[in-house]
């Protein structure tokens, strides 16, 4: 009797330890959670985070800027408006149904639904079905950034949201306030399953044992993301050992987590601009290029990046980061006082000027901080700035109003390439084409406007970058705007964390393949 | 006394429409809620669509008045962020802040009553000089401050105590009250933030127990219980310290209201998901219905607690007369 409870025991207890070995549990802070979970119902970071988790897209983006096969598993051009992707066989969603063909068409025409996604599908004709495993993608003209786009196209489960919920609405039904199905469930193909979401409070995902991905070495079994939104308790989370993994980290809090012996710091450029822009229908100096000139020759970016970005930013003098398409290396950060006040002297404003500034003070890392040092660095060249800076809810409205002389505003290209900068930043503002909406700065160039429409169907690519990298040096000579620096996506983890391979440019952890020692 | 009632339900019904109607007029200060709920592609076009569906544009009177008509069958309108009914996403609040300000009342009430007595008792020792100076220091700091200084030494340095968050908690009334209270993990997180908390108030009460005590002390009944002989422990504890407590009571029960307001910051730090924590995501979001449900919801509170204590005070001191009751 007391062998066999030996031997139960001792068998009770391999059973423990080889669980024990297979369990790897990733506990995340980040400073927000998905505000839901349906992927197309908000275009934003967090959302494209989680879709990454639960669902996948046809392809997606390597940590050095190439695509690589998801959903689909190759894929060849046609022609110039048709791309053919071929659909990876035996994939099942959450729900076991199998991935197909019309799960893809299915998804696709759901985010012409949605009033966040619609602008984004804008150049297709949509998708056609070639038979269960092959689809036709099809462009209304020559498009060079297909295969940009297909990183945005997650399959959702036909099956699963189709038909109606609880409550009689459909169950695809795509809603920004109010109940729906798809905003609390979630069937995709991904490596995670949603276990529990409390919003702002817990997301808990386990890991699909089916995921298609074998070749993946992702070993983590349960991943519970906890949003922390004060730095200083998501450092001290991390620090503690609460959590695993947190992102962003505050530049202030760098070097003690690089000095820590069970952390570690990742930094990644984001390829988020930031800038000032000076508004040429308030202030009639601004009309001159002289004038925009000297106010770039007085900031000192390198600076800024040096002491308030603590050196974990990358100064800029154009929109592109390197590796794009339009990015121009001769283009290199200006800083001149002399030269600064000589061109205010020429352009006739010897005595100075008297401008407004604002600036948003929890949108971008350290926004206020690098406002108040451009004032003071304006200041040193005859230019009275009245600086305010306010939390994102308040500024959106100001900026959208156009309220002060020089506003600051930050961008990121979501289709990683030089163009979307130029369309929404550069370009004559134009209501009804839609084109130049954040051009606050009301800057206006016809050959800037008609070197974005060429790149936006130049096939040839040498071709496409010579437009793009004319409009940054067009850019960069007329001071379109004042640029400072691209953003570093920053994260901090324990050393047994294997993250560098899961990190990229687009700041989308892809936590399926990470690897937990 | 019914009277009374129907004029005080009458006072919270106006005072909670006069809070809705100051809510509503600085609601476009706060904010855009749009803003927040789609990306930055979106056109102003389209999100003009969007705050016209959701009635932002209507004239303030008519969002008033449909926010009073609603009000009255019971819906205080849709948080936007939490995407839930406001009144629900406040009472889902609820519980978390109650504990924490439940910890932090135990604390205070734990080491304030023998602490002050001691204090009032032996106020020329060491321990009763460290702890006065040591409660001068504590009401100076900003609880912030104390809080994160609590993080680092115990989560980051010892590494004894969890550092945000409500960890474990066990579901009680039909899943309604997750507390923290019944599981070691949820106890441990409870501790910081309570301390924390705990700093404002507790000073406050050590020095008033012992003035009061000590007050007491010199009364001539306790001089009369010393002449009769009573042992010194029946002295202190029977004769002066119950008299003591009466007015520490009152102050306590409107400290505890009061720190209900405090708990902004340390639910802030602590990343617990209490109403504090609600408050202040929601002004940072714009989430203006929920913020103007929140209000009008704490007015009631507050409008109830008063007429409570009212009542109560004409039954304990029938001295003080209710208006209303002949």
């Amino acid at each position: 009797m007391k062998k066999i409870a030996f031997f139960v025991f001792s068998l009770f207890l391999v059973l423990m330890i080889s669980v024990g070995a297979n369990a790897k549990t990733l506990k995340v802070g980040l400073d927000a959670d998905p505000v839901s979970l349906d992927p197309q119902v908000q275009l934003s970071g967090g959302m494209l985070q989680l879709s990454h988790w639960v669902f996948d897209p046809l392809v997606r983006w390597t940590q050095d800027g190439q695509f690589e096969p998801r959903l689909a598993e190759r894929w060849e051009r046609i022609n110039e408006y048709r791309v053919r992707f071929y659909l990876r066989k035996g994939v099942k969603f959450h729900s076991g149904n199998e991935l197909t063909a019309k799960d893809v068409k299915w998804s696709f025409d759901r985010m012409r639904k949605s009033v966040d996604f619609k602008g984004l599908v804008e150049p297709f004709v949509g998708v056609g079905i070639v038979d269960d495993y092959t689809v036709d993608i099809v462009t209304t003209k020559a498009y060079p950034l297909l295969l940009n786009m297909a990183t945005y196209f997650f399959a959702m489960d036909s099956k699963f949201y189709t038909g109606e919920d609880a409550n009689g609405q459909p169950k695809d039904l795509i809603l920004k306030v109010g109940e729906s199905y798809a905003l609390n469930n979630a069937s995709g193909t991904g490596p995670f399953i949603v276990t529990k979401r409390e919003h702002n409070v817990v997301l808990e995902m386990k890991r699909n044992e089916n995921y298609w991905d074998k070749k993946s070495p992702g070993n983590v079994t349960q991943f519970i993301l906890t949003p922390i939104k004060e730095n200083a308790t998501r450092v001290a989370a991390l620090l503690s050992g609460d959590v695993d993994f947190i992102s962003p980290v505050p530049p202030q809090d760098f070097s003690r987590i690089e000095s820590g012996d069970k952390v570690k710091l990742v930094t990644i450029n984001g390829g988020r601009i930031i800038t000032f822009q000076m508004n040429q229908d308030r202030v009639e100096a601004f009309k001159d290029p002289r004038v925009r000139n000297a106010i770039v020759y007085a900031v000192n970016n390198v600076g800024i990046v040096k002491k308030i970005m603590k050196g974990k930013a990358m100064a800029a003098a154009q929109q592109s980061p390197p590796g794009y398409a339009g990015h121009k290396e001769s283009l290199q950060p200006r800083y001149d006082i002399d030269k600064a006040k000589a061109l205010l002297k020429e352009a006739g404003y010897a005595d100075g000027l008297e401008i407004t500034m604002m600036a948003p003070n929890n949108r971008y890392v350290n926004d206020a901080k690098i406002a108040e040092a451009t004032a003071q660095m304006l200041d040193k060249i005859g230019i009275k700035v009245s600086l305010k800076t306010m939390p994102k809810a308040q500024y959106w409205p100001e900026f959208d109003k156009r309220a002060a002389d020089m506003m600051m505003i930050g961008w990121h290209s979501d289709t990683e390439d030089s163009g979307n900068f130029t369309e929404f930043l550069g370009m004559c503002p134009n209501a009804e084409t839609g084109y130049g909406q954040y051009n606050g700065g009301n800057y206006c160039n016809q050959r800037v406007d008609e070197l974005t429409m060429m790149a936006q169907s130049e096939t040839d690519l040498a071709k496409r970058s010579g437009f793009l990298k004319e409009i940054e040096q067009i850019l960069f000579d007329e001071a379109a705007f004042v640029p400072y620096h691209w953003q570093l996506h920053s994260y901090g983890a324990k050393k047994n964390f294997k993250i560098e391979p899961v990190l990229n440019a687009q700041n989308f952890p892809y936590f399926g393949d990470l690897v937990v020692e | 006394m019914f009277a009374f009632i129907i004029r005080r339900i009458i006072q919270a019904v106006v005072v909670m429409m006069i809070i809705g109607l100051v809510g509503f007029s600085i609601k476009s200060q706060i904010g855009d809620p749009v803003r927040d709920l789609v990306g930055e592609r979106v056109t102003p076009a389209e999100r003009a669509k969007i705050a016209d569906e959701m009635g932002l544009n209507d004239p303030f009177i008519t969002q008033y008045i449909r926010f009073l008509k609603n009000a009255v069958k019971g819906d205080l309108g849709r948080s936007f962020l939490y995407n839930k009914p406001a009144f629900e996403v406040i009472l889902k609040h609820a519980p978390a802040t109650i504990e924490l300000v439940l910890g932090t009342a135990l604390i205070i009430i734990v080491i304030s009553l023998p602490m002050g007595v001691y204090c009032a008792l032996r106020p020329r020792s060491m321990l009763s000089r460290f702890t006065m100076s040591f409660s001068t220091l504590g009401v100076s700091i900003p609880v912030y401050l104390t809080a994160i200084m609590l993080i680092f030494l115990f989560s980051i340095h010892w590494q004894l105590l969890p550092s945000f968050g409500r960890g474990e908690t066990v579901l009680l009334f039909n899943g309604h009250w997750p507390t923290g209270f019944l599981t070691i993990d949820g106890l441990k997180h409870l501790i910081l933030p309570c301390i924390s908390l705990s700093t404002l108030m507790l000073p406050l009460f050590i020095r008033l127990i012992r003035s009061e005590m000590m007050e007491v002390l010199e009364t001539e009944y306790i001089k009369y219980a010393w002449a009769k002989g009573l042992s010194p422990k029946r002295v202190w504890l029977v004769h002066a310290f119950k008299n003591t407590l009466l007015p520490v009571v009152t102050v306590f029960g409107v400290q505890v209201g009061i720190m209900f307001a405090f708990t902004l910051l340390t639910e802030l730090v602590f990343q617990w998901p209490g109403m504090g924590f609600m408050f202040l995501e929601a002004v940072h979001r714009a989430d203006t219905s929920l913020l103007i449900a929140y209000m009008v919801v704490v007015a009631a509170l507050f409008v109830f607690v008063n007429t409570v204590v009212d009542i109560l005070y004409g039954f304990i001191n029938p001295t003080v007369r209710i208006a209303g009751t002949k």
